[in-house]
């Protein structure tokens, strides 16, 4: 699968659609600096939409944790949408899906941020 | 080394493609040795993690050094080794990733994820003084090793990358 990132606007909150492998090299770079267009506009909540991440080594959960903590700190919120099986289980094996707000249902997560 | 063990084995350049070219190489290695897709995402996961390491931490992204990978195929495992050309470093001292404190850490998964995701996991000084990672992975029940060459001389010759 290739690997995109675009992003729409749903109100107060902006999804970001990404798809391919997030991982070491262009994978991170690509929502690294993805992220970063989009606290430069101002847009601090997001909804990361995984449908099509199918696959993220420790670099990519790495570069989570770093578009996470950021955008918390520019006063935001980032929250995960529609995981693929083995991101939820790496996720649950880090521990960090008792970080991350994660959704199964794009309604929700939007509702999440009122 | 038995007749019976397939080796294959590498010298990669420290470069972020050489990241992929591990994976996909010890994938090729699994599928053929019986592994199930479950199995060849863990070890395909595993190896990356082994040459992100050596990449990143033992040889400090220096292209002047290199990343050793070998792979044996034995009837009972699949055995990975990756050594770089660093300093080497202590296994007990490396960070619990899944320490509260260490949660939200930007680094530090890769050991962690290797462990969990192979059958046995360690790391010795290299012979050329970094550190050597040697994990395997134990094949499924009834499945014999077998590479696309039946002549006996492995999958596929040396080479470099």
């Amino acid at each position: 699968m290739d690997l995109r990132a675009t992003y729409r606007d749903a109100g107060v909150v902006t999804v970001v659609d990404i798809g391919g492998r997030i991982t070491l090299g262009e994978g991170s770079a690509l929502l690294r600096k993805t992220i970063r267009e989009l606290l430069d506009e101002g847009r601090i909540n997001i909804v990361l939409n995984l449908a099509d991440v199918n696959y993220i080594d420790s670099s990519g959960i790495g570069e989570l944790v770093t578009a996470f903590t950021t955008v918390k700190n520019r006063g935001g919120n980032l929250k995960l949408l529609h995981l693929t099986k083995k991101v939820h289980d790496l996720l649950q094996l880090t521990k960090l899906f008792t970080v991350f707000d994660v959704y199964s249902d794009e309604n929700t997560a939007l509702g999440s941020f009122r | 080394m038995t007749a019976e063990t397939k080796h294959l084995e590498v010298t990669l350049e420290t470069q972020v493609e050489s990241v992929n070219v591990a994976e996909e190489m010890c994938l090729r290695v699994a599928e053929s040795a019986g592994f199930g897709e479950d199995d060849c995402y863990r070890i395909g996961m595993s190896v990356r993690e082994g040459v992100i390491n050596a990449f990143h931490y033992g040889n400090q992204e220096r292209p002047d050094k290199k990343i050793h990978l070998a792979v044996d195929l034995t009837p009972e495992k699949m055995i990975i080794k990756v050594l770089d050309e660093g300093k080497g470093f202590d296994l007990s001292q490396v960070p619990d990733p899944l320490a509260q404190e260490n949660l939200l850490s930007t680094s530090g998964r890769g050991i962690f994820l290797m462990r969990a995701f192979m059958d046995e996991f360690n790391v010795v000084p290299g012979r050329t003084g970094g550190a050597e990672i040697i994990m395997s992975k134990r094949l499924p029940a009834g499945n014999n090793p077998s590479t696309e060459n039946q002549d006996g001389q492995g999958a596929e010759p040396p080479q470099r990358a």
